[in-house]
């Protein structure tokens, strides 16, 4: 019953979704005032739709009806309630829907905060919008239907692949997806704004939220994937340069570049053209990837779903949709004039050298990717492209990004003061060099590059938290009413200090494991002892547990601090899922401030067990690291002028053309904080 | 202002719908991996008998009599050869083509009862427990076969069991060629 609800909700959806299409382009044109509220009202509808089919089948999952086809595929009774929850998404149709509501979410999001935009303008957005969503909608429906039937009833599910049933993995396809689909307003805004020949700093202003929001879901998306993979797959490995890891990579960077672009279109009115390409970019390299994990074009560790004849569906709607918009920007785009001037020692100047760098990484990471498969279609050879290609091409491209991203901050739009910069940007050095010398001390040897990457990531670091202390007047060395100007900077200030820290932990992180971690990977007899950098492990023995839809082989092992003393007590796990007869490792993991102690358990070969050890040296920064960006992210998406219905106040004083000094509190602040 | 810049990111887009409407071609497997050592010499090896099976050690020294010939890598452990078994004791049966079977990470007394159970088709057996000679061919698991060629050159890999299909439509074919080859070389 429910069932057919849904599917009637999501085919009714389909059609609702080209009547949002119709009535927004036609009724934009026409300047036709009911067709354009017309468009609104579909968009609401369309996502009351898709919210209901999504329900249907989460109803269906969480009581196991095997008369569907993706239920009976993918779930199975005896998985606890979460997984049968998270099992609605963990599948390709599933997602699609997950996809799809997020979409329509974010349209319907437009008309309730987007009250203030000039309705054409809305209408047009909305009426791309409504155009994905047909192409999604009617994929699904025609292609990938979560709601078929089958004919012979089963008595049970086959379950869901055991790696995924994980709380981490649970989270992760609806944040990404979020992310991805998130891209799909700024795209949208780009598209309406190419038809409309008309790109200003309001538009650069309206475009931000949603690009941030989206680059938030994205961040942490991408994030809760590496930590999944990092304790999952029982290697301590937290990126593998996959395919399916790039393609959510791509719409980051490319997404970071748009991030700050739209900055410069609002507050200096330049950089049009090349925000509208990042936007169009973003959006399809989001949709490449969707593509990409579908299409069984790659292979990849996430092979999911693979069907050349989805794939063709797929890639026509991708040529459309990407084709089109990038049609209509090689058409429209000249029109364009950059409105301010640009200096080379400016903050839109720096933005500009970053989006450069970011803008290039994409294009690395985006060859990358797709090099084999124009290997294969050349010469008919197959290649892999590794971590060694990134090594020596991505990671090189950071360092001076990562430097411009320490100076950036500290200048002001225009022209910035050169002098005044190298002076703080001496303090920021000074600071840096005590630091990296002390961490040489400590470590004392080894190579020398992991240093130069530390110290990329301090430099990083200290500039943030110099650039906010001179911000909210630390400088002068005044305590009182710090308060008050902490609370009088704007939050997106802020959240740039905090986003870009974050990173520089990250990158510590990042550098940390790749460059000082032990492992040991050795077999064991229960009583043994193994050494493992300056500390060693022992191997206590191995018991069974029975779980809820599995069973667990436990191992107990016991770390001894510099082989002396015990230490840490570790239970790392293998269990066994009989439904998919497969398997899954559960690494024990002991974080510290300086890394984790990682155990996990293998095979056993003649009697004893394998057992893979780590310290994985500062791994932990990684997440605290994006969890910094996030929360930077967040920060910034609270600034009072972002906030819904601020756009509406702002347009007067944008028709007056003094956008400088009404709309941007950043500007102001900026300007009064430097004289 | 040169207007053609901005047709450019359309052009490259074109060229990747160009490259992944090929890509999605249902012929190409993405999975699919041929050989390394697809022309090459095949690698030098010379691994133990296997005690009791009557058949003799198998080294890639004795393999060089200028004969077209089929390397097996199996195991007694694995589902996919007990499958593919009778179609290589008919293959051994029917053809003059000499079989020779590599015992892939198993233990002898295993591989022994198995062969004992189903039949022997192979001419040599050679035990590669530590998996050294499945390294060097570059192997991914059981079953796989190798055809060498009269110069012993690998001239084929098959990844997964032979069945009769692949056995009419690929192995033999090849195999004929192969000799027509040698003999014109000769």
């Amino acid at each position: 019953m429910f069932t057919e609800i849904g599917h009637f909700a999501l085919i009714l959806a389909t059609f609702i979704a080209s009547l949002q299409m119709v009535f927004g382009f036609w009724g934009a044109q026409r300047r036709h005032a009911g067709l354009m509220q017309a468009t609104d009202q579909a968009a609401l509808v369309s996502f009351s739709l898709v919210l209901l089919a999504f329900a249907a089948l989460m109803h269906a999952y969480i009581v196991s009806d095997f008369s569907l086809l993706a239920v009976w595929e993918n779930s199975h009774q005896d998985k606890p309630l979460i997984y049968r929850i998270a099992g609605t998404w963990g599948n390709h149709e599933g997602s699609l829907l997950l996809w799809t509501l997020i979409l329509t979410l974010f349209s319907a999001c437009l008309v309730l905060a987007g009250r203030g935009l000039p309705s054409s303008l809305k209408a047009r957005v909305l009426g791309v919008q409504g155009s994905i969503a047909l192409g999604f909608l009617s994929f699904m429906v025609l292609t990938s239907n979560p709601f078929l039937r089958q004919a012979v009833l089963p008595i049970d599910g086959k379950g869901l692949n055991p790696l995924l049933q994980d709380i981490g993995l649970a989270m992760h396809p609806p944040m990404l997806y979020l992310g991805y689909v998130g891209f799909s307003m700024a795209f949208s805004f780009a598209v309406a704004a190419l038809i409309e020949g008309r790109v200003d700093p309001a538009w650069g202003r309206w475009v931000r939220p949603w690009t941030l929001a989206a680059w938030v879901f994205l961040t942490a998306g991408i994030t809760l994937g590496s930590w999944w993979a990092y304790y999952e797959l029982g290697w301590g490995g937290w990126w593998f340069w996959d395919p399916v890891e790039n393609v959510s990579f791509m719409p980051w960077l490319s997404g970071t570049a748009l991030l700050h672009c739209a900055i410069v279109v609002e507050k200096r009115d330049a950089m049009k053209v090349w925000t509208i390409l990042f936007a169009v970019l973003t959006f399809a390299l989001s949709l490449v990837g969707t593509f990409i994990v579908r299409s069984g074009l790659l292979t990849s560790v996430h092979a999911f779903a693979v069907d050349p004849e989805r794939g063709r569906y797929i890639l026509v709607l991708l040529a459309l949709s990407i084709g089109g918009s990038l049609g209509l920007f090689a058409v429209r785009a000249p029109i364009f004039k950059p409105g301010g001037l640009f200096a080379p020692i400016s903050r839109e100047g720096a933005l500009l050298i970053n989006n450069l760098l970011l803008a290039i990484a994409a294009a690395v990471v985006f060859y990358g990717t797709l090099w084999p498969l124009v290997v294969e279609a050349l010469s008919g050879q197959k290649i892999t492209v590794g971590g060694p290609f990134y090594d020596r091409t991505f990671v090189p491209l950071m360092a001076p990004l990562i430097i411009v991203m320490g100076i950036g901050p500290f200048m002001t739009w225009k022209r910035a003061d050169a002098g005044a910069i190298a002076q703080r940007l001496g303090l920021v050095l000074g600071i840096t060099a005590v630091i990296v010398v002390a961490v040489i001390f400590l470590r004392r040897g080894g190579a020398w590059l992991p240093y130069v990457g530390v110290g990329l990531a301090v430099w990083l670091i200290v500039a943030a938290a110099v650039e906010w202390w001179d911000r909210v007047g630390l400088r002068n060395g005044s305590i009182a009413g710090l308060w008050q100007r902490i609370a009088r900077t704007p939050n997106a200030a802020h959240g740039m200090s905090l986003a870009h820290a974050g990173l520089g932990v990250a990158i510590i992180g990042m550098v940390g494991s790749t460059s000082w971690s032990v492992e040991t990977i050795t077999t064991m007899a229960p009583g043994e002892t193994a050494a493992l950098g300056q500390h060693c492990v022992r191997f206590n023995g191995v018991n069974t547990v029975p779980g809820p839809n599995y069973t667990a082989l436990r191992g107990d092992l016991t770390v001894l601090k510099n082989c002396q003393d015990d230490w840490l007590s570790l239970a790392p796990e293998k269990r066994s899922y009989p439904v998919r007869a497969m398997g899954t490792t559960e690494a024990a993991i002991n974080s510290r401030w300086n890394g984790d102690v990682y155990v996990a358990l293998g095979d056993e070969q003649n009697g004893k067990r394998i057992v893979r050890a780590y310290f994985r040296a500062f791994v932990p920064w990684i997440w605290l690291g994006g969890i910094l960006m996030v929360a930077g992210g967040l920060l910034s998406l609270s600034d009072r002028r972002l906030r819904l219905g601020i756009p509406r106040r702002v347009r007067a004083a944008v028709a007056g053309k003094s956008t400088q000094s009404a709309g941007s509190g950043l500007v102001a602040s900026k300007e009064a904080q430097s004289s | 202002m040169m207007r053609w810049l901005f047709f450019l990111p359309l052009a490259v887009f074109a060229v990747l719908v160009g490259l992944w409407l090929w890509g999605l071609n249902p012929e190409r497997d993405p999975k699919a991996l041929p050989s390394q050592l697809i022309d090459k010499a095949m690698p030098a090896f010379a691994l133990p008998a296997l005690e009791g099976s009557g058949s003799p050690a198998l080294a890639s020294a004795d393999l060089a009599d200028g004969q077209v010939k089929l390397i097996n890598f199996f195991a007694s452990w694995c589902v996919p050869c007990r499958a593919e078994h009778p179609h290589l004791e008919t293959l051994a049966k029917e053809s003059n083509l000499p079989i020779h079977g590599i015992a892939w990470r198993d233990e002898p007394d295993a591989t022994l009862a198995w062969l004992n159970n189903l039949g022997n088709p192979y001419t040599r057996i050679g035990v590669d427990q530590k998996n050294a000679v499945g390294l060097d061919f570059g192997i991914t698991g059981v079953p796989e076969t190798f055809i060498i060629d009269a110069k012993g050159r690998v001239r084929y890999r098959q990844q997964g069991p032979l069945n009769p299909r692949n056995i009419n439509t690929v192995i033999i074919p090849l195999v004929v060629a192969l000799r027509k080859e040698a003999e014109e070389a000769s």
